[in-house]
């Protein structure tokens, strides 16, 4: 073990810094361990916001006929709502704990590129400054609208200079361009780390899943963002220069703007779920004492679902009036996927049977993203039946299990992320009591929002809507789910009181908390800038199982 | 970087190399830019024959062979550059440097000519009909790459001259050459679909 | 056509599945006496039951992998928990095993073969249907928020609520819709009737529904498509054995109902001077400019045509019920009723509202 002074990094000035100073080191940092905590920071922030968002919504639809937004209020809550949690609360979070955690878990003492990194967070901060200021800048000179209003997919010809006037739709489009940016350097770096700086004796089929999960992310960013970065120029030649691209009257097509759009949007859904089972791959194994099972199924199922999810995206389609031959299509690509992910379940099942599984909170989290995470598989595979899609599509049970997906499925997982990690960089604990109401009153009310949700759509509630007649079965069920939302307010409160107080007050964390296994926990907590003095050698998937059990080390049956 | 020899491994640094970070880097964005232009591409082809309105490809459009062969003649030069920067005759890089920067104006000239044809002669903007829309859009996102490649390569002539290049900077100048070819590329991409299929 | 759908494989799942349809199938009804039910698994007429029949086989599909592996989770997170008499040993390091990853990767693929199949057909037995010769043709136009809805062969131009004969299952009498689009993107929804098809400009989409059962059907607007994309409602009227013909007969231009019409056939004079007081109204605003009345100057097309107004059940595209009341307040101020819709308040004074609204009603 690597025992390097815990409590004094060298050279800390002995008077602490003011708070000017300390922004101002925020500002210029190209430390990735600052840029990934900012990150998730930042993340955590939008999530409040966004979710609050969220709540305004509930609050409206809880009852029939009801009046607290006005219709053009509403339909931007959702626009920016939705766009918001994609672009500036999934997408950062995962750039953060690539950020963070990748350099560490390969042994390396920086990203390949850290100034185009300290780049990608700027662009992606300016991005969501960008969408949440239109709220003030996007009336314009003309006066007309605010936020955007068209949906996070904002489907032509809606967009269009005809229906969407002023510039909210022209504050959406540039969001997505600039954060996309943001996140593809993000990327570029992962990339560029993972494979330019592991430590010596870290081969490929060495890296901790976290990382291999993390590259194929990235790779898949390569290939999806730039469609969507294409379509929003196209949209912007459209409402600046007169472009025809998406102007029906002029014989453009709506379709190829779903086409293209969708092209990014289903893959985005991977790039948004990987990183959680990339929480979920580290900490089961170390919950449970056992190692991955099947770490290269494991890989290579990861690698499937990158590769299937690309030829999937008109699933979202299915009742645009496509050929009975393109609908089969996209529904076997589609159902195709459920085997891959099928693996990965059944591997993390086969990794705790025969372990011996703790109860912490990280393996909470991860027990309740495994349940939730089968329920949205199965809803997804009823979305991917075509027939039965023709009536779920644009329902509320869409938005049910997509919410499963992101929130039952990724947002556990990165709770769950948290829990493990927040030792490691801070080098205290949060605290178990308050981890324990966050986790309890969060899952109760997810399940009392999202699970109550799926039905309405089955009962014809379309989505997007902002208000109902009563009278047809939907008041009950909107007014539960809307209840849920109290439960989870009351969770992310715990949630942020537990962060805020843990930060000062938990109790001392040590290197290694959890007695787990990768290179992160080799080094102190937190980690000094430079992140290792030395490298435990690497000579297998679990260099620090090979330190503490020499007698049974893993390289033995590589 | 953990310098492998400081730790005590079972490995030398000799023994453990790895991919450099910067090809790793070039290669995902060229991958990226791919992935750019493959949409560009698809609307253009997607529209082809949609315009409601003239003018149409076959009237107005002309083969632009010799911006064409300037262009690949560029991917030739730099070649020759990169092999001169190699061996160490700064001379010689500098005539193929020079070369390839003087074909990769040609080449943009050529295509400002051919628009203020098409916009002057022809009365055919970007907005005129999906022709437009789509021709100036993806003939111009290959032109504003000419443009971001132009400017690097003359950056490289300059610091030359400056001779503020030194060996160690041979990977820099082989990645800008990786992009330029990606650049040309493109070029015969696009120019089979706008130039041959669109007409 | 194929419509002898029902089977004994969808018998069977929708056996397994009565109670689930049955919990969600208890919908009050709705005020004016219209079924309220948009519940998917009360389906009606062929297409319905088809989406119907195979929505219970994944139902039940799904719901057997949910118990095996929810069964799993529990065993193993049960059996393999942390003892508090534990060893303090680490449990036997297992790495993995092929066979059992084949395992569990070719039973899935079984699976999702055979729902392939499934799906396959239902697919093509739903979308490849060939309209019969007696089939009943409909255009329908999408507007942002209401819908045009046009009996090409028949001469009739309606909004909102669309009209359809029963089918009889002996002599199947379909309806079959083309879809368009005047602005953005919208979508067509009867939840009884059939699956969803988007309605998009610029494109041709078709569908086809076949109520069996007589009666009014609801709907939505299932794609966003602005401002009151929540009150662009549908309705579909389904008349009973003959009574289409009827329905049709009265909605004929030629039976328009003009005010000179009107005034011949009721000698009130009292009633007289306000309906024609109220037709001035309506033709020197600019009220013609967006409204068709046939036999009349207004023949704008941007509104629904007004020609048969009170023959409509709702106004505003299901905002509210057509009833005198809320035809007034309606025509008072649509921004109150259906704020950000393209109906403008006409700035009228009440005597001018009482006479066209009495001119209104007479549209029938």
């Amino acid at each position: 073990m690597v025992a390097a002074n815990p409590e004094i990094p060298l050279a800390r000035p002995l008077v602490s810094p003011s708070i000017v100073t300390r922004l101002h080191g925020l500002v210029v940092t190209v430390d990735h361990k600052k840029l990934g905590l900012m990150y998730i920071a930042s993340a955590l922030f939008f999530l409040v916001v966004a979710g609050l968002m969220a709540s305004v919504i509930r609050l409206q639809l809880a009852l029939p006929n009801n009046n607290i937004v006005a219709p053009d209020t509403f339909n931007r809550l959702f626009t920016v709502h939705g766009t918001a949690m994609v672009f500036f609360v999934g997408m950062p979070i995962v750039a953060g704990l690539s950020n963070y955690l990748v350099p560490l878990m390969i042994g390396a003492r920086d990203m390949a590129f850290p100034r185009l990194n300290a780049f990608g967070y700027w662009m992606f901060l300016f991005g969501a400054a960008l969408l949440f200021f239109s709220y003030i800048g996007a009336p314009g000179l003309s006066g007309h609208g605010s936020a955007p209003d068209v949906g996070w997919f904002a489907y032509a010809p809606l967009t269009g200079r005809a229906f969407s006037r002023g510039n909210s739709t022209d504050y959406w489009t540039l969001c997505l361009l600039v954060s996309g940016i943001g996140s593809l350097s993000s990327a570029v770096n992962v990339i560029a780390t993972a494979f330019g700086m592991r430590s010596p004796g870290m081969t490929l089929m060495r890296m901790p899943l976290f990382v291999w999960m993390m590259v194929v992310v990235s790779a898949m960013m390569f290939i999806v963002i730039p469609p969507l970065t294409a379509a929003q120029i196209m949209l912007l030649i459209d409402r600046f220069l007169g472009g025809n691209f998406f102007n029906t009257q002029s014989g453009g097509s709506a379709v190829l703007w779903q086409h293209f759009f969708w092209i990014f949007g289903h893959p985005e859904v991977y790039v948004l779920m990987i990183p959680g089972f990339a929480c979920a791959s580290e900490i089961i194994p170390v919950f449970s004492r056992k190692p991955i099972f099947g770490y290269s199924a494991m890989v290579g199922a990861t690698t499937m679902i990158a590769f299937v999810s690309m030829g999937v995206w008109a699933h979202h389609m299915f009742s645009m009036g496509m050929t009975s031959v393109g609908n089969t299509f996209f529904m076997i690509s589609t159902m195709a996927i459920s085997v891959p992910t099928g693996i990965k379940i059944f591997n993390w099942l086969a990794t705790m049977y025969g372990g011996k599984i703790r109860f912490e909170l990280p393996m909470l989290c991860c027990l309740a993203f495994l349940f939730q995470f089968l329920i949205a598989g199965l809803t997804g595979i009823m979305l991917a039946a075509v027939p039965f899609d023709w009536h779920l599509t644009d329902t509320y049970f869409v938005v049910a299990h997509f919410h499963y997906v992101l929130i039952g499925g990724m947002l556990f997982c990165i709770f769950g992320g948290i829990y493990y990690w927040f030792p490691k960089a801070t080098g205290r604990m949060l605290n178990k009591t308050l981890g324990l109401w966050h986790v309890a009153l969060f899952f109760i009310g997810f399940h009392l929002t999202f699970d109550t949700m799926h039905i309405p759509g089955l009962l014809g509630m379309p989505r997007r809507i902002y208000t109902y007649d009563p009278g047809r079965g939907w008041e009950l069920l909107n007014l539960i789910t809307s209840i849920g939302v109290v439960f989870q307010i009351v969770g992310i409160a715990c949630l942020a009181w537990n962060l805020i107080r843990s930060l000062r007050k938990g109790e001392k964390a040590g290197d290694d908390p959890w007695d787990a296994w990768t290179l992160e926990w080799a080094t102190t907590s937190p980690p000094p800038e430079y992140n290792f003095e030395t490298v435990p050698p690497v000579r297998s998937a679990r260099p620090l199982w090979d330190l503490k059990h020499p007698e049974d080390p893993d390289w033995k049956y590589e | 970087m953990i310098n492998a020899d400081r730790l005590n491994l079972p490995y030398t640094s000799a023994e453990w190399s790895l991919p450099s970070s910067r090809k790793v880097a070039i290669t995902s964005l060229i991958v990226t830019e791919s992935a750019m232009f493959s949409i560009f591409v698809v609307a253009y082809v997607y529209y082809i024959g949609k315009s409601l309105t003239g003018p149409y490809p076959a009237e107005v459009l002309e083969t632009p062979i010799v911006s064409t062969i300037c262009l690949l003649a560029s991917s030739l030069t730099i070649v020759l550059a990169e092999r001169s920067f190699k061996r160490e005759s700064i001379g010689a890089f500098r005539l193929w440097w020079s070369t390839t920067i003087l074909l990769a104006a040609v080449f943009l000239g050529s295509t400002a000519a051919e628009w203020k044809r098409l916009i002057v002669d022809h009365h055919l903007t970007i907005s005129t009909n999906l022709f437009g829309t789509t021709f100036y859009s993806l003939v111009g996102l290959h032109a504003s790459h000419v443009i971001v490649g132009l400017t690097l390569l003359t950056l490289v002539l300059v610091l030359s001259l400056k001779k503020s290049i030194r060996k160690a900077d041979g990977e820099r100048i082989e990645m800008l050459s990786w992009y330029w070819h990606f650049v040309d590329g493109v070029w015969v991409v696009v120019f089979t679909v706008v130039y041959v299929i669109g007409r | 056509m194929q419509f002898n759908i029902r089977s004994s494989r969808a018998m069977i799942t929708r056996a397994l599945f009565m109670f689930f349809a049955l919990g969600l199938s208890a919908s009050p009804v709705f005020a004016d006496g219209a079924s309220s039910v948009t519940n998917i698994f009360k389906p009606d007429g062929p297409p319905a039951r088809a989406i119907f029949d195979y929505t219970m086989l994944v139902l039940a599909v799904c719901a057997v992998i949910f118990v095996i592996v929810v069964g799993l989770l529990v065993y193993t997170v049960t059996r393999f928990r942390h003892r508090r008499e534990d060893d303090g040993q680490e449990p036997p390091q297992v790495y993995g095993s092929n066979q059992i990853e084949l395992a569990w990767t070719v039973i899935p693929i079984i699976i999702v073969f055979v729902l392939t199949l499934v799906t396959a057909r239902t697919i093509a037995e739903v979308q490849n249907a060939v309209p019969p010769p007696k089939a009943l043709k409909v255009t329908v136009v999408g507007h942002q928020w209401w819908w045009e809805i046009r009996y090409p062969d028949l001469g009739v131009v309606t909004a909102n609520e669309l009209h359809v004969p029963v089918s009889d299952p002996a002599q199947p009498r379909p309806t079959f819709l083309k879809l368009e689009s005047a602005d953005v993107a919208h979508s067509f929804w009867i939840p009884q009737l059939a699956g969803k098809t988007d309605v998009i400009p610029n494109r041709d989409n078709s569908m086809w529904i076949e109520p069996v059962t007589p009666g009014t059907y609801l709907g939505n607007c299932a794609e966003y498509c602005g401002t009151q994309h929540a009150r662009m409602l549908i309705r579909v009227i389904v008349h009973p054995q003959g009574e289409f013909e009827n329905w049709v007969a009265a909605q004929k231009p030629d039976s328009a109902t003009d005010t000179n019409l009107v005034a011949a056939q009721k000698p009130d004079s009292a009633t007289d001077t306000q309906v024609k007081a109220g037709r001035d109204v309506f033709f020197s605003t600019s009220c013609v400019n967006c409204h068709t009345i046939n036999g009349t100057e207004a023949n704008g097309k941007f509104g629904p045509d007004l020609t048969h107004l009170m023959s409509r059940q709702t106004l505003g595209s299901g905002a509210a019920l057509n009833t005198p009341e809320k035809l007034r307040a309606w025509v008072r101020n649509p921004q109150n009723l259906k704020p950000g819709c393209y109906m403008p308040d006409m700035q009228l004074t009440d005597e001018e509202m009482d006479q066209l609204v009495r001119y209104l009603l007479t549209l029938n």
